[in-house]
């Protein structure tokens, strides 16, 4: 009976492949800003069309407490607007894999919505709730929810038929069969999709901003854009991407914590399997 | 603790009434696939002594695991009626502990909490069992493991854990569905040497589904022979045959007799083409 062996494969491994991991895309990322600065400093390129990395950099020091001020802004709209995902699309998930007339009425529809472009719908919002935040976090709300519902639902419906036998043996009922079973069961599924979620959220928030708003990033690029100021337009991308990365490293930080059984065994699958 | 507050009433009783502990009476079930209805088991009639180990072989797809789930109530008889210490099954019989082929094991949960899970659901208090469920790791060789999560142990490994979460709570029935069919061949052999022990010491009754021949003669007091689908009872043979079983065993004459009446009741299906 040789278990041991793959944890310790693990360990071995672990050191080289995690410095690996984020050596390689530093690297790739260092030799792109290099060649972009270089041909930006020559004057190549108009700094209209692409200021280089170093004016980019300098712009949102300048301007950092706008910025910030704005990153606050949109932050609070995709966060809510992904809670708002996750506290609608995981019960209903439920309701969708335990009520079959509820699958049948409702999970066609949900969608037929998500085939709907949320972008021409984003200025209905507007005007049903105005141009403050709310809109903007029905909109997040809109494009988010979809991959949150739909993992649930793969996720509760995938659990293996004996483990649920098994509970039913024990006199479990339907809701123990759902809290020691399903649920924890469909949980990597559900981070699955809130890491989707969670870009999703952001790009919700943006189109929320740009169709109308005086306030936020997208905003910012709206109007930075409009005044020619390509390198504060920029600046607005940087931070939105470091929003949007620290967002999702976040889950993935949570996922680690809550899932810990998934996320070591998936290592050792991918060991396994290379 | 249930089996011996069983004790009493079985002794008040007849002595047929008192040994016969499953009933399983001219059961049989019906599925319907693809808009065909499709005869799984066939007028099935079985029954278990208090303490019996009892192996069902036959072909894949004769309705054998069907025949299981439906002792343990957890698939209802579209014929027949099962019952258990005289009961009715009409839900999910409780006193039991079922194994499947697969392990089953709940990937979060380390080896000691899958174990535990079986106290959890029944609500019953974790620390009145913790120190049992210790022991019984134990006694298949995985003591040192408590705290290991599955995906950390081999197949067999895996299996042991199943087959003590089984146990903990000492139910008086074990449904076993092909529990050995994944493993390799001598973990497979382990395994049947370590079920044969835990049964002479607890003597719980057992219903061990199996296609393998060896195993059930190995294994059991009566082995039960099924047909091809529809699952019917081909035949019921008697295993006399000393225990403790050692494996040596298979090379005598007496087991070559019993597995060769199998075998050709098999062939006798025309599920063995030899030419």
């Amino acid at each position: 009976m040789s278990s041991v062996s793959p944890i310790s494969a693990a360990g071995l491994l672990s050191t080289s492949s995690r410095l690996s991991t984020y050596f390689y895309p530093t690297a790739t990322a260092l030799v792109i800003l290099t060649i972009w600065e270089t041909v930006t400093q020559a004057g190549w390129v108009s700094p209209l069309i692409l200021p280089a990395p170093s004016i980019i950099i300098s712009t949102m020091v300048e301007q950092m407490s706008l910025l910030l001020q704005m990153a606050g802004v949109t932050a609070l709209e995709f966060l809510l607007g992904f809670a708002l995902s996750v506290a609608v699309g995981i019960p209903l998930g439920a309701l969708v894999v335990y009520s079959r007339p509820i699958e049948l009425a409702i999970y066609p529809l949900i969608v037929a919505f998500q085939t709907m472009p949320k972008a021409a719908v984003a200025p209905i919002f507007i005007v049903w709730l105005g141009t403050g935040i709310s809109s903007k976090v029905l909109i997040a709300f809109a494009i988010a929810f979809f991959p949150v519902l739909v993992d649930t639902v793969v996720g509760l419906r995938s659990a293996l038929p004996e483990t649920i036998h098994l509970v039913r043996s024990m006199g479990g009922s339907s809701f123990q069969v759902f809290w020691y079973v399903r649920f924890p069961n469909a949980l990597p599924a559900i981070f699955a999709g809130l890491k989707v979620a969670s870009t999703l959220a952001v790009v919700g928030a943006i189109v929320g901003e740009f169709v109308s708003s005086d306030r936020g990033l997208g905003y910012l690029v709206l109007v930075a854009n409009g005044q020619l100021e390509t390198p504060l337009v920029f600046a607005c991308v940087v931070m939105l991407t470091i929003l949007g990365v620290v967002f999702y490293f976040l889950i993935e930080l949570i996922e680690k914590f809550v899932v810990r059984w998934h996320v070591a065994a998936r290592q050792i699958e991918g060991l396994v399997n290379h | 603790m249930r089996s011996s507050s069983s004790v009493a009433p079985r002794l008040a009783a007849t002595a047929a009434e008192a040994e016969s502990f499953v009933d399983i009476r001219n059961i049989g079930k019906t599925f319907v696939a693809r808009g065909r209805e499709l005869q799984a088991v066939d007028g099935v009639t079985l029954d278990l002594k208090q303490g019996e180990f009892v192996a069902v072989v036959g072909p894949s797809g004769c309705g054998k695991s069907t025949l299981m789930m439906m002792v343990a109530g957890l698939v209802p008889p579209s014929d027949g009626e099962i019952t258990i210490k005289g009961e009715k099954v009409t839900r999910p019989y409780t006193d039991v502990g079922v194994i499947f082929q697969r392990d089953a094991l709940l990937e979060w949960r380390t080896v000691l909490n899958n174990v535990l899970l079986q106290i959890d659901v029944r609500g019953l208090k974790r620390a009145n069992y913790e120190k049992a469920a210790r022991t019984l790791l134990a006694r298949v060789g995985l003591g040192g493991f408590e705290n290991y999560y599955p995906w950390e142990l081999s197949g067999g490994m895996r299996q042991r854990v199943a087959l003590c979460r089984g146990l903990i709570h000492d139910p008086s029935l074990l449904l076993l569905d092909e529990p050995f069919g994944a493993l390799d061949a001598l973990t497979r052999e382990q395994m049947n040497l370590d079920l044969q022990r835990i049964w002479l010491e607890d003597r719980k009754t057992m219903l061990f589904i199996t296609h393998s021949i060896w195993e059930a003669v190995f294994l059991a007091d009566r082995v039960v022979v099924m047909t091809p689908r529809p699952g019917r009872i081909a035949t019921i043979i008697d295993i006399t045959l000393q225990r403790p079983r050692r494996l040596a065993i298979r090379e005598t004459q007496d087991f070559g007799g019993y597995a060769a009446m199998i075998r050709e009741q098999f062939q006798a299906f025309g599920l063995l083409n030899e030419n």
